[in-house]
């Protein structure tokens, strides 16, 4: 599939920065043993927006010098606190990473970095996710694609100070000059051939006071592991099944609970007429409502889930009741801000689009274990935002937060819904009302109904057209409120959003900080509306650039075709800066940009720049009747993308293979998204129950050709990846679709409208039946 | 309440449970075997997917009443013969497919058994037959899975 060419490291003065720049100030800690730590913060210094030299240059935007990245970073700085790198007596090598990893490999990514400032194997270095600490204030959270972009600079200063104070003990300890000796898998080599292991060196190069020490970082030509493309380091454990997510967890007494939820959206209990016969059916524990519906602890799942459909509840309406796609559609569109440029002025090109609301279901659901006593609390669980989750939880179960203690654990995919901690909130509640221990895990149904959403949203461009200029661009996107509550992760930000307009502000915020017209199309304005605070969202691969940059896209290869130009090469012309052009250049040269190519198949191209980094896609798409109507059970098949070349510059690549990987999960997004993927609203409640309603990408759905290509950088730090493949996918798989139909879709995913292939489920009961008939289908 | 005796990765096991509790919680829940997870419990997203009797089966959907005292069930973890890794397993390794991991013990279980299925059928592992493999994979891994399996056959 995937291929790389990685340049070798441009030397320090390609880097336009002076040799002083790999200095700096790491901490030695008090301790047994070698500890040491830096702050989480950075100051290196990006280049000033580049200036243009086309005709009608649009002022530099805001993202282009200080975006979302920069955001998160500088909220970090004032308060944040140490993060530590120990040397134990063993020689292990560990550091608790104060993020969430979900899959997107940053637990290996950050291994590869202290390994390549201590000259260790990967494996010799021990990375865990750290327990919520309150003391990091902003500094805990993961989110906006910024875990390598915020954590690489600080990790590496405590990594390479570890490094020196090992070396120096070992030196001693040879009496030999510190300058002769060196460092290799963890020992320290002297001259002779004499060799000590780093935990023998554990207590001599501790510090038994904590003081400032100047550091230097190595050399990036120095790099022989950064950069390299590593496995995941937990890969063995995942295929041998060792893996331990949240629900795999064994904590004495924990037991399966499930919650009985109501038919319409955040609907409530009101009554239940069978408690105590339910109480009675096998295997059940505890039965008690609670503030989101009934919850039921059993013995096993299957028996709680049992339980919960048993359960006869009557219930108070939701925050959505009697809504629809088409009334939601009426209340985004009534919002929709004016643009500047009046249509009809000279020649102008108008576009609306409609994105429909989708999930960001991972495929493990919602879910939290908690054990909360009179006196303290414990919570196990998959979460982005640990300090934000401990403050809300302690609030529910009325102790100070110094005793609640919040475990993150490895997720099973998140895409910006763990951000939110709505299953580690309920299972407080239910272990506090209780009065046991629970493991609280949302079903399918639950998830995909109740669960949160990526808004619907509109996008409305206009686009004024001269001779061979576009003199204006405007976009204006109107959106479903996007909760962005908690904050920025820890309580003084999740206050603030919680006030009266504070999510506005925020979401226009985020809006202002990662949207960027990448063209020069003379004046240029992007603004942002949001509506309706009754759904519950949250990101998915993103906010709004999968959205905006669709609608885009699709207008670029509009003004291409009324300017009489090829998509490429007016793209070519208009793009900003050379990174940009430099993936486009990539993917027209390795994905053939116009080939020829059937009747009913055809090329189109998509670009982006997000997260200090450029992307372009380059796609195939064959929408042939025999392609589209290919029966597959309990499945849509649609469009196919039959051929995916796309290329990435996101400056300095820590691990090229798990770059390609998250390029590789946005590309799968992007054709669920623009294709096949999404929730329908009826009467107040969302009609997909599962998987074979909600067509997220399946193998008959994947493109069978794909092509990463990771360009040259000179750029000195790595940007963002979690989120970075989809939008230019996206736009590049609408505009092949246009240019293999002849039509432009209103609204996407395009089969949204589409009759339903299946029978939706019931609401009541809220959980469909496991069948009984699986061993029919053995092969 | 009956009592239940079957193979579980190579071990005779026996629990006491209601007959219509379906196999994934008398693995997960109560034999603490934590392999086959659960994604849709409806027989939908595969993420269960284990053996029986050598068969690619989902145990969401098979009431524990419905196994046999002779039925061999194999999860993820009896996949590897002890410390020797699955042909397929090496090959997921080697591709690095893997990103959360929650489904690729079903992914990979899957794999085995279509892998088996051609043989024994005689068709070639192609793309067509690949695509007959209805595990869900959100984090979009499908293309890595896509090769490690035609790695993976190779050894097979």
């Amino acid at each position: 599939m995937a291929h790389h060419r990685l340049a070798s490291p441009p030397a320090e003065d390609g880097l336009r920065k002076p040799v002083g720049r790999r200095r700096f100030l790491g901490y030695l800690i008090a301790a047994p043993t070698l500890v040491v730590a830096a702050e989480l913060t950075r100051n290196q210094i990006f280049g000033a927006p580049e200036a243009s030299a086309a005709a009608l240059p649009s002022v530099p935007q805001t993202p282009e010098a200080y975006d979302l990245l920069d955001a998160l970073r500088d909220a970090m700085r004032p308060t944040a606190n140490l993060i530590r790198i120990e040397v134990g007596r063993d020689g292990t090598v560990s550091f608790a990473l104060p993020r969430s990893d979900n899959g997107q490999g940053i637990v290996t990514s950050t291994q590869m970095i202290i390994a390549e400032e201590m000259d260790l194997d990967v494996d010799q270095v021990r990375v865990t996710l750290a327990d919520a600490r309150p003391e990091l204030l902003f500094n805990q959270i993961t989110g906006g694609s910024s875990t390598t972009f915020t954590t690489y600079t600080p990790i590496r200063v405590a990594a390479a100070l570890a490094r020196g104070r090992l070396l120096e003990a070992g030196a001693q300890l040879l009496a030999q000059d510190v300058r002769t000796v060196t460092s290799r898998k963890g020992l320290v080599l002297g001259a002779g051939g004499r060799s000590i292991p780093f935990g023998e060196l554990a207590e001599k190069a501790a510090s038994d006071t904590t003081r400032q020490v100047e550091v230097t970082l190595k050399a990036r030509e120095k790099f022989s592991v950064i950069g390299k493309p590593h496995n995941k380091t937990d890969a063995r454990d995942i295929v041998t099944g060792r893996k331990v997510f949240a629900t795999d967890l064994q904590i004495p007494d924990a037991l399966p609970t499930v919650i009985c939820r109501a038919p319409d959206l955040n609907g409530t209990p009101d009554d239940v007429d069978n408690l105590d016969d339910v109480r009675s059916m096998p295997g059940v524990t505890d039965v008690e409502v609670v503030s989101t519906g009934v919850a039921v602890r059993a013995r096993t799942f299957g028996q709680a889930i049992d339980a919960v459909n048993a359960l006869q509840v009557s219930w108070n309406r939701g925050t959505v009741a009697g809504e629809d796609d088409e009334s939601i559609l009426r209340r985004v569109r009534a919002a929709e801000l004016p643009m500047a440029v009046p249509a009809g002025v000279g020649r102008t090109i108008d576009r609306a689009f409609t994105f429909w609301t989708a999930s960001n279901s991972s495929l493990e659901t919602n879910c939290a274990l908690a054990d909360v006593r009179s006196d303290r609390a414990e919570i196990w669980g998959p979460m982005k935002n640990p300090i934000a989750a401990q403050g809300d939880i302690a609030k529910i179960v009325d102790l100070p937060i110094s005793k609640v203690t919040v475990h993150v654990t490895q997720g099973g995919g998140s895409f910006g819904r763990k951000l939110f901690y709505d299953a580690a909130l309920e299972a407080a509640e239910c272990s506090k009302v209780f009065g046991k221990p629970v493991k609280l895990m949302w079903t399918r149904a639950d998830d995909s109904r109740q669960g949160r959403v990526h808004p619907m949203s509109t996008s409305r461009v206009r686009a004024q057209v001269g001779a061979d200029a576009v003199l204006s661009y405007e976009q204006r996107h109107t959106s479903v409120a996007t909760q962005i509550n908690p904050g920025l992760g820890e309580p003084v930000t999740a206050a603030a959003v919680k006030a009266p307009l504070g999510n506005l502000t925020l979401s226009e915020s985020i809006f202002e900080l990662t949207q960027v017209t990448p063209y020069e199309f003379g004046v240029s304005t992007r603004l942002l509306n949001e509506v309706d605070m009754r759904f519950n969202t949250s990101a998915m691969r993103n906010i709004y650039s999968p959205n905006v940059a669709t609608a885009r896209e699709l207008m670029v290869d509009e003004l291409a075709a009324a300017m009489g130009k090829d998509p490429y090469e007016f793209r070519r012309e208009f793009l900003r800066g050379a990174r940009l052009r430099g993936v486009l250049d990539a993917v027209a040269k390795e994905g053939r940009w116009g080939r020829s190519m059937k009747k009913g198949t055809a090329q189109g191209l998509g670009v982006h720049t997000e997260y200090k980094a450029a992307t372009a896609a380059l796609v195939e798409i064959d929408c042939r009747p025999e392609t589209v109507d290919r029966p597959i059970r309990e499945g849509v098949t649609g469009p196919r993308v039959t051929r995916v070349t796309f290329a990435v510059d996101v400056g300095l690549v820590v691990n090229p293979r798990g770059l390609e990987a998250q390029m590789m999960g946005g590309i799968s997004d992007a054709i669920a998204l623009i294709l096949t993927s999404s929730l329908h609203l009826t009467d107040g409640h969302f009609v997909e129950a599962s998987w074979d309603n909600y067509f997220y990408t399946r193998q008959w759905n994947t493109p069978p050709e794909l092509n990463v290509v990771i360009v040259e950088s000179d750029a000195p730090e790595p940007g963002g990846a979690g989120e970075l493949g989809l939008s230019a996918a996206c736009g590049a798989i609408a505009n092949a679709y246009v240019r293999a139909t002849g039509i432009v879709p209103e609204y996407f995913p395009i089969n949204h409208k589409d009759p339903f292939p299946f029978e939706p489920k019931p609401t009541v009961p809220p959980i469909p039946e496991s069948p009984t008939d699986g061993l029919d289908f053995t092969y | 309440m009956g009592t239940h005796t079957f193979t579980l990765n190579g071990e005779r096991v026996t629990v006491d449970v209601e007959d219509d509790v379906r196999l994934l919680w008398v693995i997960r829940d109560m034999l603490g075997v934590t392999g086959p997870k659960y994604g849709c419990g409806i027989n939908v997203c595969k993420a269960c997917t284990s053996h029986i009797n050598g068969k690619a089966f989902n145990p969401c959907s098979v009431p524990v009443g419905a196994i046999s005292d002779d039925d061999e069930v194999t999860t993820i973890e009896g996949l590897a013969d002890g410390d020797k890794l699955h042909p397929m397993q090496e090959a997921w390794l080697d591709r690095d497919v893997a990103q959360c991991g929650y489904c690729q013990p079903g992914q990979i279980m899957a794999a085995v058994a279509k892998v088996r299925q051609c043989q024994e059928e005689g068709r070639d592992l192609d793309d067509d037959a690949i695509e007959e493999i209805r595990n869900i994979c959100r984090c979009g891994t499908y293309n890595r899975i896509r090769e490690a399996i035609k790695a993976g056959a190779e050894n097979m």
